[in-house]
């Protein structure tokens, strides 16, 4: 049985298909299954190590290597706020103190209703709209604590759901069809454009 | 003055809000370069790119046509794109896969051909969802228009391309992490040698590694000529390059401007680019090229941005990027949270840098906050020491990748320019700016 919903399912099949080594596929599946639960589950984990033919713990060490997947729940929004050189000396450290007081909830922690997760993020690299602030790494561009608190109010009321959606969905334009150039065909063209080469290569020799 | 004629080759689409779409794209010249590069022989669009001298915009500045060159006795196999913008206070490469994603693709398509590569990677970073979004609508237009899959615009050659989100990780900016990520792995740099995955590279085969604004400049080159492109800028530093600004300045942002003719003065305080200090307070301090950098003092803002220029006076033009700090700003906790950045994204292979990056963040974290002590500049100048011996630039190496290396530059610059405000902290029992 899998835990991917069949249309989660379908796309990591299809993203594995788009390597020449199943492992390859390993974050934009992991991307994938924090999609589907918002985090990555035990049960997203197993299943990512079955389509990449690798085991569970090999997934959750890597996993645990990059900021963007949380093996724990989080929040429906996981709000980024960056501190980093050009963000802190925009006032980022006391932009991020700001939305801890409106969030209610600490650096690293998630609001007692489940909506927001805050984090200190490293640099976004939108440094020209500092302090940058991301929400489900979408940019919102709030720099001044009153849109900031405006912005939070909106998502609370589902205002901005068509730009921001729920925690784990990465990309949402479909890749439409996989590889297109066949392996032979392409097995063909290198043969036939090496020899070519070869032969010009020659042909400057003399 | 500023020298702003120079054509602007990677963000002439600017103005046009739609600037992301095929439709703007085709009617500003686009796909028109891969066109011309498709009846040429595949050498002689490297020789172009050789010819244009063009740098590499990732932030080592090594000359791409090189880079490609020494593949010529094996044929490569893959081309990947570094999208994995993280060094902090960059965002030219976030401007380019959000308002130009077709130019990259055809800059890919373009180098693709002349490598003869028939499969390109396009690695960029999580963070970037729009920018992912984008660059998978350009790749899925391209296709429909026939400038990529089976034998592109009815030539004998083809190609795939796919777009690959990384998760958060600095360190899978170093070519060799990178690589590891998209094979599915932890991303731990390789150890070297080999130096150039153009030896052993993607699943262990040849492989080339290029920037995203290094791919950028590609069509501009292809229809316009290297020699052209030779003919911007001055000495190595050919062309036009984005520099992103940001810090204390009126008006930060991406910038296209001439290399060498330019000097760091006229980007931070020409009207039309920087546009001076917020309040018109005094420049204190400036980082070059990046967190990596070392810092220069106002003494050198006559310096041209090019890139041998700036190693001249012991530092890097590294990734384009130049941080403003001014007298407002304290340079301490500029160093501290620059060193908690690099202690934060150490990939903890090799020890001088996993433990000299967080002992060097505790021991700034107390100068700034309280309980530094006055042997805290000797103890932080020998941690650098233990990491890049001798503290010379460029520096020596300890360790398998160049994250290591980076740590020093700032603690070691901000001491030597600004000792007093050290000691000022250590007096004060932290930072005397709150």
């Amino acid at each position: 049985m899998s835990h991917f919903r069949s249309d989660i399912r379908q796309r990591a099949e299809e993203a594995v298909a788009l390597y020449p080594r199943p492992r390859s596929a390993m974050l934009p599946l992991l991307h994938l299954a924090q999609e589907q639960d918002g985090y990555l589950s035990d049960q997203g984990i197993a299943e990512v190590a079955e389509l990449t033919g690798t085991t569970p713990a090999d997934v959750r060490g890597t996993a645990s290597f990059y900021d963007m997947f949380h093996l724990e729940p989080v929040g429906k929004y996981v709000v980024g706020v960056c501190t980093n050189i050009a963000c802190l000396l925009a006032g980022g450290e006391e932009f991020l103190t700001h939305a801890s007081k409106k969030l209610g909830c600490a650096v690293g922690s998630t609001s007692d209703d489940g909506l927001f997760t805050l984090e200190e993020t490293e640099c976004l690299a939108d440094c020209d709209v500092a302090p940058v602030v991301q929400v489900n790494h979408r940019y919102v561009r709030t720099t001044t604590p009153e849109s900031f608190d405006t912005m939070i109010d909106q998502l609370r009321d589902g205002k901005l759901d068509h730009d921001v959606p729920s925690h784990g969905t990465l990309i949402r334009v479909r890749r439409i069809g996989g590889l297109r150039a066949s392996r032979e065909e392409v097995a063909g063209q290198r043969t036939a454009a090496k020899a070519a080469r070869d032969a010009r290569a020659e042909g400057e020799a003399k | 003055m500023a020298s702003l004629d120079a054509p602007r080759i990677v963000s002439s689409r600017r103005e046009f809000a739609d600037s992301f779409t095929l439709t703007r794209y085709l009617e500003t010249g686009g796909y028109v370069a891969l066109k011309k590069a498709l009846t040429m022989f595949p050498e002689a669009v490297a020789a172009e790119v050789d010819a244009a001298s063009l740098l590499g915009r990732g932030g080592a500045g090594f000359p791409a046509g090189r880079k490609w060159s020494m593949l010529r006795k094996s044929p490569i196999s893959y081309l990947v794109v570094n999208g994995d913008e993280s060094e902090p206070a960059t965002f030219k490469d976030h401007y380019l896969v959000e308002h130009d994603p077709h130019q990259l693709v055809e800059g890919v398509i373009i180098a693709a051909y002349a490598l003869q590569v028939n499969q390109a990677f396009i690695f960029m970073r999580g963070e970037f969802a729009l920018g992912l979004e984008r660059v998978q609508q350009a790749l899925n237009d391209a296709y429909a228009h026939g400038a990529l899959g089976s034998k592109i615009f009815g030539s004998e050659f083809s190609l795939d391309v796919v777009v690959h989100p990384g998760a958060g990780a600095y360190i899978c900016g170093e070519e060799t992490a990178l690589i590891e990520a998209l094979e599915g792995k932890r991303g731990f740099p390789r150890i070297k040698p080999p130096f150039f995955p153009a030896v052993t590279g993607l699943y262990g085969e040849p492989t080339v590694v290029n920037n995203v604004e290094t791919m950028s400049n590609l069509p501009w080159i292809v229809n316009n000529g290297g020699a052209a492109f030779a003919a911007l800028g001055g000495g190595r530093s050919t062309g036009t390059r984005l520099f992103a600004l940001a810090g204390r300045v009126k008006n930060p942002g991406v910038y296209e401007i001439e290399m060498v003719k330019n000097t760091f003065r006229d980007l931070i305080y020409d009207p039309q680019l920087g546009g001076g200090i917020i309040d018109d307070k005094e420049i204190k301090a400036f980082i070059p090229g990046g967190v990596s950098a070392p810092w220069f003092g106002p003494e050198l803002l006559d310096l041209p941005l090019g890139q041998d220029e700036v190693a001249g006076e012991g530092s890097m033009l590294g990734s384009g990027s130049i941080v403003v700090m001014d007298e407002t700003s304290c340079v301490v906790r500029a160093v501290w949270r620059i060193t908690k950045f690099f202690s934060r994204e150490s990939c903890g292979q090799c020890t001088p840098c996993r433990e000299g990056s967080g002992w060097i963040e505790r021991a700034m974290y107390r100068l700034e906050h309280g309980g530094g002590r006055m042997e805290d500049l000797d103890l932080l100048l020998d941690l650098c020491d233990n990491i890049a011996p001798g503290l010379t630039w460029p520096p020596q190496q300890t360790t398998i990748c160049v994250l290591g290396s980076s740590i020093p530059s700032s603690v070691h610059s901000a001491i030597q320019m600004f000792r007093d405000d050290f000691v000022a902290h250590v007096q004060h029992g932290g930072c005397p700016h709150e």
